[in-house]
């Protein structure tokens, strides 16, 4: 068998193990109703800010911490628009509420390297949250607003729906020239201007697009919460947390960071009840030791063990 | 009708002129090389035509069209590559990756992948680095990373080339090979400026040379005038110490 029929083979299979998934993830409701769906709805909430951040910093190395104020956006567009017209249509303005301000931010500031452009994101997330308490409280009259209940179920479904477009949104661009291009940027931006990519283009589009998911992830989540404020919004862990997550995953595949973020999820949720006054310890040498032995993440520790186990494999044959 | 020109190029850095009022021109089939002292403002001059830099004053034609101001992506679609003094190759991806980013976003953009994979594999056999097709950029010698990048570029479809140092801190043998691959570039039919220090490789392959001095054209001819010229020669050598008085 030659490599190509090896490698359809592989997709193949993979494609097959993910339906699997999928379909089994779908009917959960059906059989575990209640706690596990509000716990996978939460993790499908991680997972996918923690794919869309991947989506765009992963290849780039432009660290953005912005999804905080992308995810923040959804909720709001909810919180104003949620009762007036169909749920899905909400979700949709929410995701492109986000799109749009993806597109301002990454036009303005997309220039900026490295760390400049992190603490930027990070100064544009706070102005937004304390432009909205500003506005809250002078123009409205009111710090916060109620959210109507959708129902854990409706949110779960949303979640998974949302998941599996940005899977495959992430897959196809990151197999397609412009993912890498993508790349390229992250290596040597100038070459990759000098080579005919628009990089300002290719950049702001790809975080723009990361930003939809995000949205629209927020416009479903805000429902979870019936009362939402500035401060809930755009808390600010949402930012920081993807990172993590993406860290602590993997980035090098894209089911690093889902794996990742589902573990980590997972592992907060189970600290938190079993252990709620220690529990940050807990977690923060978790994740200091995750980042100091695992520098391609969890996959990555998977990845070297599966070739080593293979190799003794060969070895005996 | 010369296929780039320039009329009163000018760049500043701070106070210092980095190019300082400088016309050019390169004809089509050519190889133009450049040379001077360092700091004479050559790769500033590349800069400036590749669009990397935006000149203060002057104007540069591209086939008769303006281009100064143009985006550096929009240069390179219209048909003028470069490659770097100091390699920017991208050092984490395999060679032909490298090279098929050229056929899938230059001149050449709008082929299918596997039309654009077929051409970069030709122009990596065109430079000689077909063995080293999965190889990650890095672990090329710097000899073979500096053809990459020649790959790379002509991968974008160019009519013009700039080629800058290419046989910089190269060995002997890669030298002499480096000049056997510009004589091949220019039998495809494309122009070529090359800034380079390799002396030999300069007269021996270049129809016509162009001195910068200080930022300014100090001279311009033929590889026989420029190196009997009296002026190029004094930037070069310094002047005749008076050893008499």
């Amino acid at each position: 068998m030659d490599i190509a029929a090896l490698k359809t083979k592989k997709n193949i299979t993979t494609g097959v193990i993910m339906l699997a998934i999928l379909i089994l993830l779908a009917f959960v409701p059906l059989y575990a109703p209640g706690y596990p769906v509000i716990l996978l709805s939460s993790i499908l909430m991680y997972v996918i800010l923690t794919v869309g951040w991947v989506m765009f910093s992963g290849p780039t190395g432009y660290i953005s911490l912005a999804p905080a104020a992308f995810f923040g956006f959804g909720i709001y567009t909810t919180a104003i628009i949620g009762e007036a017209i169909p749920f899905a249509v909400v979700v949709l303005i929410g995701g492109a509420a986000s799109f749009c301000l993806a597109m301002l931010v990454g036009a303005l500031t997309l220039r900026l390297r490295g760390i400049y452009f992190a603490v930027f994101t990070f100064g544009l997330l706070m102005l937004i949250a304390n432009s909205v308490n500003y506005y809250e409280i002078h123009f409205t009259g009111t710090r916060g607003r109620f959210v109507m209940v959708k129902g854990y179920d409706l949110i779960y479904f949303y979640m998974l729906g949302i998941f599996v477009l940005l899977m495959i949104a992430a897959t196809v661009i990151k197999h397609s020239r412009y993912g890498l291009a993508l790349i390229s940027i992250g290596l040597e931006e100038e070459a990759a201007e000098h080579c005919g990519i628009n990089v300002v283009m290719v950049k702001v589009m790809v975080f723009a697009i990361s930003a939809f998911f995000m949205g629209a992830a927020g416009s479903v989540m805000a429902t979870k919460w019936t009362y939402i404020d500035s401060g809930i919004a755009f808390y600010m862990l949402y930012s920081f947390m993807p990172v993590l997550m993406a860290l602590f995953g993997g980035m090098g595949q894209l089911f690093g960071p889902v794996i990742g973020s589902a573990i980590f999820t997972y592992l907060e949720e189970v600290l938190i009840t079993r252990f709620p006054e220690v529990y940050m310890l807990i977690f923060g040498i978790i994740l200091v030791i995750a980042i100091l032995y695992l520098p391609d993440g969890l996959v990555g520790l998977i990845q070297k063990l599966w070739k080593r186990f293979s190799e003794r494999k060969h070895a005996n044959t | 009708m010369p296929i780039l020109e320039g009329q009163g190029v000018t760049k500043y850095f701070g106070g210092l002129a980095a190019v300082f009022n400088v016309d050019f021109h390169v004809d089509e089939g050519e190889v133009l090389g450049l040379i001077g002292p360092n700091g004479a403002g050559k790769t500033t001059l590349f800069n400036l035509i590749s669009a990397a830099l935006t000149p203060k004053s002057g104007e540069i034609r591209f086939k008769g069209r303006n281009i100064t101001g143009l985006a550096p992506y929009k240069i390179c679609r219209m048909g003028v590559a470069r490659t770097f003094q100091t390699v920017k190759v991208f050092a984490d991806l395999p060679v032909i990756s490298n090279v098929v980013l050229g056929s899938y976003f230059g001149k050449s953009r709008g082929r299918s992948s596997a039309e654009a994979l077929g051409e970069a594999a030709e122009w990596l056999q065109f430079v000689g680095l077909s063995a080293a097709k999965a190889t990650p950029a890095k672990d090329l010698t710097l000899a073979h990373q500096k053809r990459l990048e020649v790959a790379r570029a002509l991968a974008t479809q160019p009519e013009l080339l700039m080629l800058d140092e290419m046989m910089a801190g190269l060995t002997a043998t890669e030298v002499a090979e480096a000049m056997e691959l510009v004589a091949k570039i220019r039998k495809q039919g494309i122009t070529v400026i090359m800034i380079e220090h390799v002396m030999k490789a300069i007269m021996q392959v270049c129809d016509r040379i162009m001195v910068l001095h200080h930022g300014a054209k100090l001279a311009e001819g033929t590889p026989k005038e420029i190196a009997t010229s009296k002026e190029v020669i004094k930037v070069y050598l310094g002047e005749k110490a008076d050893a008499g008085s």
